[in-house]
C-alpha cells in the first residue's frame, strides 16, 4: 500500500518535477518567467496535438458511421493526415479580396485564435496543474470567451462580401443567444461551491456519497440539468453541428469564412476546436469533478490522466452529435435558445437555491429534497417541452 | 510597474483619440472595443482583478456587440461606412472646451496635494469579501440595478421594435 | 517632477475623459457622440479604482463596488441609446445630430 502510494505520489507530481529540473537551476526571478513560459508551451504543444488528433478521429468516426473508411492513405491508418493537411493550407495561396480591409481580414482569425487559447489559462488540468490561479477563474474564462464574438465579426466586415456580412450577423446573433443559457447554467455551481477559482470548484467535490458514489455536481438533480443545459449552449457557441449554421458548409459556404483560404482558414479551423476543448475542459470542471477519480480505488491514478480522459470522453460526444443530428433552422435554433433553455436555465437556479437551503435535512427529509428538485427540474422541462412542440407531432422519415 | 500602466495609459489614450478621429464608424467602433480592453488591463495592474473581467465581459462581449449591430443598421448602403465630415467650427469650438477642460483637470490634478497612502501593502479585496459586500451593506443598490437592467431591457427591445402598423409606410 | 502614482492615475483618467468629450461633442454621428460618453464613463471608473488602490482609506472595498454598479449601468445606457438610434434611424433615415430636431416623428 505505502508503495502504491509513493508510486502515486510521483507520477501525479512528475509535471512538478519535470519543470523543477528544468528551470531548478535558475535564479528566482527568471524562473517565475521561464515557468510560465514552460506552461505555455506545454499547453500550446498538448492541445496543437489534441487538435490535429481530433479532426483526425471526426474524419474517421465520421466516416465510419457513414459506413466508408475515412482519411486512410497517409501513413498507417490516416495517422499522418493531420500533417499533411497542414502542409497544405501552409502552401495553399492566401487570397485577399481586393475591396477588403486587409488589417482586420488578417486580424481576424488572429484575434479568434489568441482569445480561445487564452481561456486554457485558468482550467485546472490536473491536482496541481493550473497555469494561473485566479480568484475568478471561471469569470476569466467566459470573458475571454465572449471576446471571440469580435472577431466573427471583424471577419465577415473586413471580408467587403455582403454575404460574409450576412452571415457574420447570424452567427453572432447565435453566439449571443447561446451565451445566456451558458452563463446561466454554470451560476448553481458558483452558489453552491461559493467560489469562482477553478481549483476551488474542483476541490468541492471532492469526497465519497457512501463510500463509493463521487460527488460531482452532475449526480445533483441542479447539477444534471445546468449540466445538459451547459453542454447543448456549449455546442452551439462552438458552432458545431447541430448549430452549425453560420458556417454550414454545404449551404452557406462556410459563412463568414468564405473569403478566407490557406492557413487564415486553418487558424479558424484551430480556433474552434480550441473553443470547443476549452468549453469541455470548463463543463468537466464545473460538472465532472475536474481532475478527480470517478471511484474511490482508483485513485492511483494520475489527475491530469482523469481529466485528459473526461475532456475526451465529453469530445468524442460533439462528434457523436455531429453525425447523428440534422441541421437546426436559424429561427429553431433562436427559438430554442430564447424559449427553452434560458426558462430551464433560470428555474435551475431556483431548484439549486433550494438545494442549498435544504442541505441540512437528513434521514426521510433528504429523500423528500431529492423528489422535490428532481421534480423542479423534470417538470418544467416536460411542461415547456410539451408546449413548445405542440402541434409539430413526431416525424415519420418515409425514404431515410 | 511605473513603467507598465505608462504603456498601458499611452496605448489607451492614443486608441481613444484615434477612434475619435477617424472617418470609418467600423474602425471607430473597434479601436473603442480596444480601449475598452486596455482599461480592463488598467484595472489589472491596479489589481482590481473582478472588475477586470466584468469589464472585460460587458464592453468587449456585450457592449461592443450593441454598438456593431447599431452601425451595420444605421447605414444607408452597405458600402458607405464612411461618414461626411463634421463642420470644422463645431470641431474647433469642441477642440477649444476639450483643451480647456482639460488644462483645468490637469492643473488641479497636478497642484493639489493629495494624501498620499500610507505606503502599505496594496488593497486586495477577493471575490468572497466583494460578494458580501454586495449582498450586505449595497443590497439595496444591487436590487435596484437589477430593476434597471430588466427596465432598460424591455424599453430597448420596446424602442427598437417595429410596429406592423408602421412598417409597410417605411418600406416604401 | 516625482508624481505619486494616484496623480498619474488621475491624469491619466483626464486625458481620457477630455478625448470623450471632444469626441462627443465634435462628432455629429450619434453613434459616435454615445461612444463618447461611454468613454467619459469609464474615465470617471478609472478614478474609482485609482482612489481605492492609491488613496488613504483602501480597506474599504467602496470603490470596487461602485465600479461594478457604474459598468452595469454603462452597459443600461449603452443598450437604451443604441436602441433609441435605431429608432430614430427609422424615422429620418439618418443619424446626424443636427437633422434630429423634431420631437414628433
Amino acid at each position: 500500500m505505502n508503495a502504491a502510494f509513493l508510486a502515486t505520489l510521483s507520477l501525479e507530481l512528475l509535471p512538478a518535477q519535470l519543470r523543477d529540473m528544468v528551470t531548478g537551476w535558475l535564479p528566482e526571478p527568471w524562473r517565475w518567467l521561464v515557468n510560465s513560459i514552460l506552461a505555455i508551451a506545454v499547453i500550446l504543444a498538448s492541445f496543437g496535438l489534441l487538435f490535429a488528433y481530433l479532426t483526425l478521429a471526426e474524419r474517421k468516426i465520421l466516416g465510419r458511421v457513414q459506413n466508408r473508411p475515412g482519411p486512410n492513405r497517409t501513413g498507417y491508418f490516416g495517422l499522418l493526415q493531420p500533417f499533411a493537411d497542414g502542409v497544405k493550407a501552409l502552401t495553399k495561396e492566401d487570397i485577399v479580396p481586393r475591396g477588403a480591409d486587409h488589417l482586420l481580414h488578417f486580424l481576424a482569425p488572429v484575434a479568434l485564435l489568441a482569445f480561445s487559447i487564452m481561456t486554457f489559462a485558468v482550467l485546472p488540468f490536473g491536482r496541481n496543474l493550473v497555469a494561473v490561479e485566479l480568484d475568478a477563474g471561471v469569470l476569466y474564462f467566459f470573458a475571454a470567451g465572449a471576446a471571440t464574438e469580435l472577431a466573427v465579426f471583424m471577419a465577415g466586415w473586413a471580408s467587403h462580401n455582403k454575404y460574409s456580412l450576412l452571415a457574420a450577423m447570424r452567427a453572432l446573433a447565435q453566439l449571443i443567444s447561446y451565451e445566456l443559457p451558458l452563463l446561466l447554467s454554470f451560476v448553481p455551481v458558483i452558489m453552491i461551491a461559493g467560489s469562482l477559482s477553478t481549483q476551488e470548484i474542483v476541490h468541492r467535490q471532492s469526497g465519497w456519497m457512501f463510500g463509493f458514489v463521487p460527488q460531482w455536481h452532475v449526480l445533483t438533480p441542479w447539477g444534471f440539468a445546468g449540466f445538459a443545459i451547459f453542454m447543448t449552449a456549449a455546442l452551439a457557441e462552438s458552432n458545431r453541428s447541430p448549430f452549425d449554421l453560420p458556417e454550414a458548409e454545404s449551404e452557406l459556404i462556410a459563412g463568414h469564412l468564405t473569403e478566407y483560404s490557406g492557413f487564415k482558414y486553418a487558424l479558424f479551423f484551430m480556433a474552434e476546436y480550441f473553443g470547443m476543448c476549452a468549453l469541455c475542459g470548463m463543463a468537466v470542471t464545473l460538472f465532472l469533478g475536474g481532475w478527480q477519480a470517478p471511484l474511490p480505488f482508483l485513485e492511483f491514478i494520475p489527475s491530469y490522466v482523469w481529466f485528459a480522459t473526461k475532456m475526451l470522453t465529453l469530445l468524442l460526444g460533439f462528434i457523436w452529435v455531429r453525425c447523428t443530428f440534422p441541421r437546426l433552422r436559424i429561427d429553431q435554433l433562436t427559438r430554442f435558445a430564447w424559449k427553452f433553455l434560458v426558462p430551464l436555465a433560470l428555474i435551475n437556479l431556483g431548484t439549486t437555491a433550494f438545494w442549498s437551503l435544504t442541505s441540512g435535512w437528513t434521514g426521510g427529509l433528504q429523500i423528500a429534497r431529492w423528489l422535490v428538485a428532481i421534480a423542479l427540474v423534470v417538470i418544467p422541462f416536460q411542461l415547456i417541452g410539451r408546449k413548445l412542440s405542440a402541434g409539430l407531432g413526431p416525424r415519420t422519415y418515409r425514404y431515410a | 510597474m511605473t513603467l507598465a500602466f505608462l504603456a498601458i495609459a499611452f496605448v489607451t489614450v492614443a486608441a481613444a483619440a484615434v477612434a475619435m478621429a477617424l472617418r470609418n464608424l467600423i474602425h471607430s467602433a473597434l479601436l473603442l472595443v480596444f480601449n475598452w480592453a486596455g482599461i480592463a488591463a488598467f484595472y489589472l495592474w491596479a489589481g482590481a482583478e473582478f472588475v477586470a473581467f466584468s469589464q472585460l465581459m460587458v464592453y468587449v462581449g456585450a457592449v461592443s456587440m450593441v454598438v456593431l449591430f447599431a452601425v451595420l443598421l444605421t447605414q444607408r448602403s452597405p458600402q458607405s461606412f464612411r461618414e461626411q465630415p463634421d463642420s470644422i467650427s463645431r470641431v474647433i469650438g469642441a477642440l477649444l472646451v476639450g483643451g480647456a477642460v482639460l488644462g483645468v483637470l490637469f492643473g488641479a490634478v497636478l497642484s493639489s496635494r493629495l494624501a498620499p497612502s500610507a505606503a502599505t501593502a496594496t488593497p486586495t479585496i477577493s471575490v468572497k469579501e466583494l460578494g458580501s459586500l454586495l449582498m450586505g451593506p449595497h443590497a439595496a443598490a444591487l436590487l435596484i440595478v437589477g430593476v434597471i437592467l430588466t427596465v432598460t431591457l424591455i424599453g430597448a427591445v420596446i424602442i427598437a421594435s417595429t410596429d406592423h402598423a408602421e412598417s409597410g409606410k417605411d418600406e416604401s | 517632477m516625482s508624481l505619486s502614482p494616484l496623480q498619474l492615475c488621475l491624469l491619466f483618467s483626464s486625458a481620457l475623459f477630455c478625448v470623450g468629450l471632444i469626441g462627443a461633442l465634435s462628432r455629429s454621428n450619434t453613434i459616435l457622440v454615445l461612444l463618447g460618453i461611454e468613454l467619459m464613463l469609464n474615465a470617471a471608473n478609472i478614478n474609482f479604482i485609482a482612489f481605492w488602490r492609491f488613496g488613504p482609506a483602501p480597506a474599504a472595498g467602496t470603490g470596487v463596488v461602485f465600479v461594478l454598479f457604474s459598468i452595469a449601468v454603462a452597459a443600461a445606457e449603452a443598450a437604451v441609446g443604441l436602441a433609441l438610434v435605431i429608432a430614430v434611424y427609422r424615422h429620418q433615415k439618418n443619424i446626424r445630430l443636427q437633422e434630429a430636431n423634431r420631437l414628433k416623428g
